[in-house]
């Protein structure tokens, strides 16, 4: 399964980026292959107009599983993702990468 | 007088607040009491005006833009039109292309570059005019719809319908969006003098060079009222002064004309000295335009 | 590392002359050095009035792009004329050139130049600075160039130098002034924050506008306070904010009565509370009482 989070920087112990259009970076941890890739989102963020939906037809490439953020997609953007068969878990802002993985496997974050 | 164009006067301020509503509703109903005057209100985000005006709804038009609709049949999923929007108004996800309306800036570039023919511009509503009566008074208002992000189509669509419907109207008051950037250039575009409604503070200092900034760049004749004039210091007129800027009014701090206007009233008529200052603004401008 | 995290704080109203830069300002100073201040008011930058910045460094700031013409490739064929719905390419003195008011970066023009001589260029739309200010705290803040627009992009800079320099100075707060109105730049204020400040003033539209930015808030989960600032102006508009404050469990943090401490201590270039005056004692409870919501809220 794969899970992408939104994320500040590029190791586990990078913060979880609360925003989902501008974000910084995608962390994708496969934990069939424990295989981690990071995307890097900078393209996007520099969009004056339209960050959310670019990044959601980023995510569509990236195709994940399961999607962790903070504040959770804006209006266009979540019209978007609902195309996609992913959960997403949103008010994982104030988390490491870490942290909110070891809380998604404990059932302890807020999906959208 | 009977052939003399209409006089246009724009409503203007740097930032919201400064009491921009308060002088376009009363310097409206004061002067419809003596001649036929029209009032647009093209604070198409926020339209304030119609809380002060009580008249009888004549006709509300809904306004559209236009935007893409995906035609899947004929869609052959190429991908030009996600990679054509600078928006991001228009993004393909796998089979799927989904149209952003708020988004899209009515550019027609994906539509007319689509070699299937497969985004047919249509209609959107994107807000409404409508059209009050209240005796000598004919009030225009402007609403852009929750979440639509371009004012300024609305704007000038605003303007046209002014100008078909009652073009003819000898005074004609526009109450400007606040701010320096896009939609107050197009709302003051074609009007003849721009007042600048402002605070005798800091901040309204600062605002108010700003705004003065930008009408420069469009080449408007401006004036400037303070507001609230006796809360801060003499900054402003000065400013005014070694800027060669007319200072039409000075309308005093009053803590009725706070009240009044928490409640949705008019001070025209019940505060004593707003008719001079009215009278000074009108006679003011009627000068600066008739030199022109 | 992980137990102290930073506090943001969005100082909010929905629409201008509340009172919330003041107010933002006023705060800003109560925090000193524990905060980084963070300017996203761009449309109307007036907090640097208050809390002398110096504009010691500063970036050039672009968003969004232009069309632009090189006339010694143009053919003059006028293709782009015809297509750009913003009547932007006036043809003057037997040249096609852009008018950079009516141009909205669409790229369609671009696209139909069969001699390939119009380029997209980004647009400079103003500047991003970094001072320090009177409390000797670190303040990012940005001036837009004439006609220039604000757009989340440039709010979510000066968020993210802001969030930089409070990581790098071990802060506890960045207090943001946040961006007018309910579009685009006020989402980019609103992300990360970890707590709201709503301000504003018992008239109708106060209220009207307080219910529509509150819906942004809200669907981004995010705690929000309030203060009614002038509330003895209309104590019937006050109360009814008041219930509008229960019915969405917003904090209630205060109601200021309206005082021209506010207006006097602007004019000395200060905030409310480096003056004499009884709203000092009612901000320094008020500031307090946000650092003690947000610290609750933040340690989960």
């Amino acid at each position: 399964m794969k899970i992408a989070f939104t994320a500040a920087g590029t190791t586990w112990d990078s913060m979880i980026d609360p925003r989902f259009g501008r974000t910084e970076f995608f962390i994708v941890y496969n934990d069939e292959t424990q295989e981690t890739t990071v995307f890097d989102n900078s393209a996007v963020k520099n969009e004056a107009h339209g960050a959310g939906t670019a990044t959601a037809q980023k995510i569509f490439e990236i195709k994940p599983d399961v999607l962790i953020t903070g504040n959770g997609p804006g209006e266009n953007a979540a019209t978007a993702l609902k195309q996609l068969d992913m959960k997403i878990f949103v008010n994982a802002h104030n988390m490491t990468i870490k942290e909110a993985y070891d809380n998604y496997k404990n059932g302890k974050l807020q999906p959208l | 007088m009977i052939n003399n164009p209409p006089l246009k006067i724009g409503i203007a301020s740097g930032k919201g607040g400064t009491g921009k509503t308060l002088l376009s509703t009363n310097l409206a109903a004061y002067l419809s009491q003596t001649q036929p005057t029209l009032l647009v209100d093209l604070d198409v985000e926020e339209p304030d005006d119609f809380l002060f005006v009580r008249g009888t709804t004549q006709s509300i038009t809904d306004q559209y833009k236009m935007i893409p609709v995906w035609d899947e049949k004929a869609c052959t999923l190429c991908g030009i039109c996600s990679k054509t929007c600078k928006f991001h108004a228009v993004i393909q996800l796998g089979s799927i292309i989904l149209v952003f309306k708020e988004l899209c800036h009515s550019c027609y570039a994906c539509s007319e570059l689509c070699p299937a023919e497969a985004l047919p511009m249509q209609k959107h509503k994107m807000g409404e005019i409508k059209t009050i009566i209240s005796g000598n008074l004919t009030f225009i208002e402007s609403r852009l719809n929750i979440g639509e992000e371009q004012a300024v189509p609305l704007i000038h669509q605003t303007h046209e319908l002014a100008e078909k419907t009652h073009g003819n109207i000898p005074l004609q008051i526009f109450d400007c969006p606040p701010g320096t950037s896009c939609p107050v250039v197009a709302s003051t575009r074609n009007v003849d003098f721009v007042v600048l409604v402002t605070e005798p503070t800091p901040f309204g200092l600062n605002d108010l060079k700003l705004a003065v900034e930008t009408m420069k760049e469009i080449h408007k004749p401006v004036g400037v009222v303070i507001n609230r004039y006796g809360i801060g210091n003499n900054e402003v007129e000065m400013y005014c002064q070694e800027a060669g800027i007319p200072v039409l009014a000075k309308i005093p701090y009053d803590r009725r004309i706070a009240e009044l206007y928490s409640n949705g009233q008019l001070v025209y008529d019940k505060i004593e000295d707003m008719q001079t200052s009215l009278d000074n603004i009108i006679k003011a401008i009627q000068n600066v335009v008739r030199k022109n | 590392m992980s137990s102290e995290r930073i506090n943001e704080i969005v100082i909010l109203s929905g629409k201008g002359g509340t009172g919330k830069t003041s107010l933002a300002a006023a705060f800003s100073v109560l925090a000193g050095t524990e905060a980084v201040i963070a300017d996203c008011d761009v449309d109307a930058a007036n907090m640097h009035l208050l809390l002398k910045p110096d504009f010691a460094r500063s970036m050039e700031f672009y968003s969004g792009e232009l069309a632009v013409i090189n006339q010694d490739i143009c053919i003059r064929c006028g293709k782009c004329a015809d297509v750009c719905r913003f009547n932007a390419i006036p043809f003057m003195e037997n040249q096609y050139t852009i008018s950079p008011l009516d141009c909205e970066g669409c790229g369609y023009c671009e696209k139909v130049c069969p001699s390939f001589a119009i380029v997209m260029k980004e647009r400079k739309s103003g500047k991003v600075y970094t001072s320090t200010i009177k409390t000797e705290g670190i303040m990012v803040h940005a001036r837009l160039d004439i006609a220039a627009e604000n757009s989340g992009k440039l709010v979510a800079k000066v968020k993210k130098d802001a969030k930089d320099h409070a990581n790098a100075g071990n802060k506890k707060f960045i207090i943001v002034d946040g961006s007018p109105g309910i579009g685009c730049p006020v989402v980019s204020s609103l992300s990360g924050a970890n707590y709201v400040v709503l301000v504003t003033e018992p008239t109708m539209s106060g209220l009207h506008d307080l219910i529509r930015v509150y819906e942004v808030i809200k669907r981004f989960r995010i705690k929000a306070g309030c203060i009614i600032n002038k509330a003895d102006v209309n104590e019937a508009q006050s109360r009814e904010i008041k219930e509008f404050l229960m019915s969405e469990q917003i904090d209630h943090l205060a109601d200021i009565p309206y005082d021209s401490a506010f207006s006097s201590a602007m004019i000395e270039g200060k905030t409310v509370v480096e003056i004499q005056s009884p709203l000092k004692a009612q901000l320094e409870e008020i500031w307090k009482q946000i650092k003690l919501i947000t610290n609750k809220n933040n340690t989960i």
